[in-house]
């Protein structure tokens, strides 16, 4: 019984944080049409700035908690800064270009990102541990689990409650629905399009940075962090239903689930399993689970 | 290709280009070598995008040819270039026979994505796989030619290179005589409208999956040459960076002229080996910024270079004829 709990347990700390990547790269996609493969590198360099605002508060000697938020804040406002200029100085020039050009677009911003935190951090690992202790120790049903790794539950529960009330409840969020459902006509009615691309952008491009500032005191920074979470954040939105924010968060949990699980039973088997459940899905509900059919126009 | 260079002038060409090999050095034969290899997978991604279709998991059938070849080699004594390159095309192609009729019903984004995600099965699967060395992989011995070994390091380059240029080189007039067929402008039109061409009577997913095979055959004759090159292979030749490096030469070469992949194999190898020289901490940067600037300068690639006839109205007029239908899902 305690193994199924920890292997549970186990999945939704992982579902946690790939949720929020996957939210980011699902919206860019539902707004822009985009498949962000420079999502992993705003998550990677969130996971690096974050460990440099930690360790700079660190160093003058102020508690984690500090260190915490000064993490967060400090990632928010960077990411969102480089997600708003690369959209607004360079993806607005290729609109209307082959939806594949559009992803070799953000393959070759990928390639740029990686190489630049390489250049200003180095290509050796770093650590951030420091708020990875804030929340003590905790006993759940006779397991010892960090207590830093269970709150990320909550706290990813609280951002995708957070983007669903956004989208769902407010004036904004309806703008950007109408942009995700039909664009020409968003445009007809007098919607500024493209403040909303650059704005959708910039706030997936946050979400990557905020996961990976959220996992930095959990991991050793490193390169080659990118390349793994784009492509796990990939099968988690295929496997819902590309755009679609329900979708996100079942294929969090069922990639996040199946990765505890291969590591519990058969460790042999994870990226395995992951892309096996992405190409059984596919094969059978093409969209996605959370997708609804289109009807395609000749 | 122009419409009036003949096959008989293709082969002469390719016959002229594996005799300049003699008066290359040295560095440059290994470095055309590993161009051509990544010429011929990539073009076998031109043949399946003239269907509409980029594959983002070539590195499924590189690696598939690799393997198949580095295991007969190690277990067989198989050394002979040339078998080791028609049994790594047909390792390629048994499997592209396999996974081609599965996937092709699937188009655009979803298509790019289910091919990923199967060389993601499988590098994942080679990672972990012990008794195929797990993430190190394995060595090989150097390969001979009709029972000749090469014990000059010279003489072993220039062989290599020579059957790389050779067999890319009528890969790529087998592709121009391809394109000009019934059957290739057949692809081409599933590109611009599946449907129709299913009321015309073809079978759009037979076309689809024909045009998948012969780049998956091309795709694992690569990987035996990368493998011959290297005499190692390891898992990260089914990594998507890898198949994304090979999209990358495509997309460079743009879909109009065979030549323009060799070009492009040979620019990308030529940009690499020197950044690697002089910036060696940021190639990829260089090779991201030489993507986008090609994106956007050369939108259609660097065949559009010399290509600058009547075809590019035609094309100009359907590119602009997909983009008022591409708002369509």
């Amino acid at each position: 019984m305690n193994f199924f709990l920890t292997i549970i347990l186990d999945g939704l700390i992982q579902a946690s944080w790939l949720f929020i990547v996957a939210l980011g790269l699902t919206l860019v996609f539902g707004v822009l049409k985009i498949l962000n493969i420079a999502h992993g590198s705003f998550y990677a360099l969130g996971a690096y700035i974050a460990a440099t605002a930690v360790t700079m508060v660190a160093a003058r000697g102020l508690p984690p908690s500090v260190g915490f938020v000064a993490m967060l804040l400090s990632v928010v406002l960077i990411a969102s800064a480089i997600g708003l200029l690369l959209e607004r100085g360079l993806l607005k020039m290729f609109y209307g270009r082959d939806e594949v050009v559009l992803l070799l677009v953000t393959y070759a911003v990928f390639l740029i990102l990686e190489d630049v935190t390489k250049l200003i951090w180095g290509v050796n690992p770093i650590y951030a541990t420091q708020p990875y202790e804030l929340f003590g120790n905790l006993e759940f049903a006779g397991l010892y689990y960090v207590g830093y790794d269970l709150v990320l539950i909550p706290i990813s529960a609280v951002v995708g409650f957070a983007i669903w009330f956004g989208l769902n409840r407010t004036v904004i969020g309806k703008i950007v629905l109408a942009v995700i459902h039909n664009e020409e006509m968003s445009v007809s009615m007098g919607v500024r399009v493209n403040r909303v691309y650059a704005i959708a952008f910039a706030f997936g491009a946050l979400l990557a940075a905020l996961a990976g500032a959220l996992t930095a005191p959990k991991i050793s920074m490193q390169p080659g962090l990118s390349s793994d979470v784009i492509i796990l954040s990939f099968a988690i939105v295929v496997i819902g239903g590309l755009g679609s924010v329900e979708g996100a968060a079942i294929g969090a949990i069922l990639v996040g689930l199946a990765r505890a699980a291969s590591v519990h039973l058969m460790p042999q088997a994870e990226l395995f399993m992951i892309y096996l459940i992405m190409a059984a899905v596919l094969m059978f509900r093409p969209e996605g689970l959370f997708k609804r059919e289109t009807a395609r126009r000749i | 290709m122009r419409k009036s260079l003949h096959p008989v002038v293709m082969i002469a060409l390719v016959a002229a280009v594996t005799l300049a090999g003699r008066a290359l050095p040295t560095w440059t034969l290994s470095l055309a070598t590993i161009a051509a290899s990544n010429a011929l997978i990539a073009l076998g991604i031109v043949v399946l995008a003239r269907t509409g279709n980029v594959s983002f998991g070539q590195g499924l059938f590189f690696a598939a040819g690799g393997y198949g070849v580095a295991l007969i080699a190690n277990a067989w004594g198989l050394t002979d270039a040339v078998a080791q390159v028609i049994v790594g095309a047909l390792c390629g192609g048994l499997l592209g026979l396999v996974v081609g009729p599965l996937i092709a019903r699937y188009s655009g984004i979803f298509f790019g994505m289910l091919t990923l995600a199967l060389s993601m099965v499988f590098y994942g699967a080679l990672v972990k796989s012990t008794a195929l060395g797990g993430s190190d992989g394995f060595n090989v011995g150097r390969p001979s030619l009709f029972g000749m070994s090469f014990t000059d390091p010279r003489e072993a380059d220039y062989m290599l290179y020579a059957i790389s240029v050779i067999v890319t080189g009528f890969a790529g007039i087998a592709a121009t005589i391809l394109f000009r067929s019934e059957f290739g402008l057949a692809s081409l039109a599933v590109r611009e409208n599946n449907l129709r061409v299913e009321y015309l009577g073809l079978s759009a997913n037979r076309i689809i999956s024909i045009n998948f095979l012969i780049a998956a055959i091309f795709a694992g004759a690569s990987g035996a040459f990368a493998l011959m090159a290297q005499r190692h292979i390891d898992p990260q030749f089914a990594y998507w960076t890898t198949s994304g490096e090979f999209v990358f030469v495509a997309v460079l070469a743009g879909n109009q002229s065979v030549a323009a992949v060799f070009v492009a194999s040979m620019a990308l190898e030529l940009v690499r080996s020197f950044s690697n020289l002089y910036l060696p901490n940021t190639w990829q940067l260089v090779l991201g910024v030489f993507l986008l600037g090609v994106i956007l300068f050369l939108p259609r690639g660097i065949g559009s270079l010399w290509i600058r006839d009547r075809r590019k109205r035609r094309i100009s007029t359907t590119a602009h004829l997909t983009v008022e239908r591409g708002a369509a899902p």
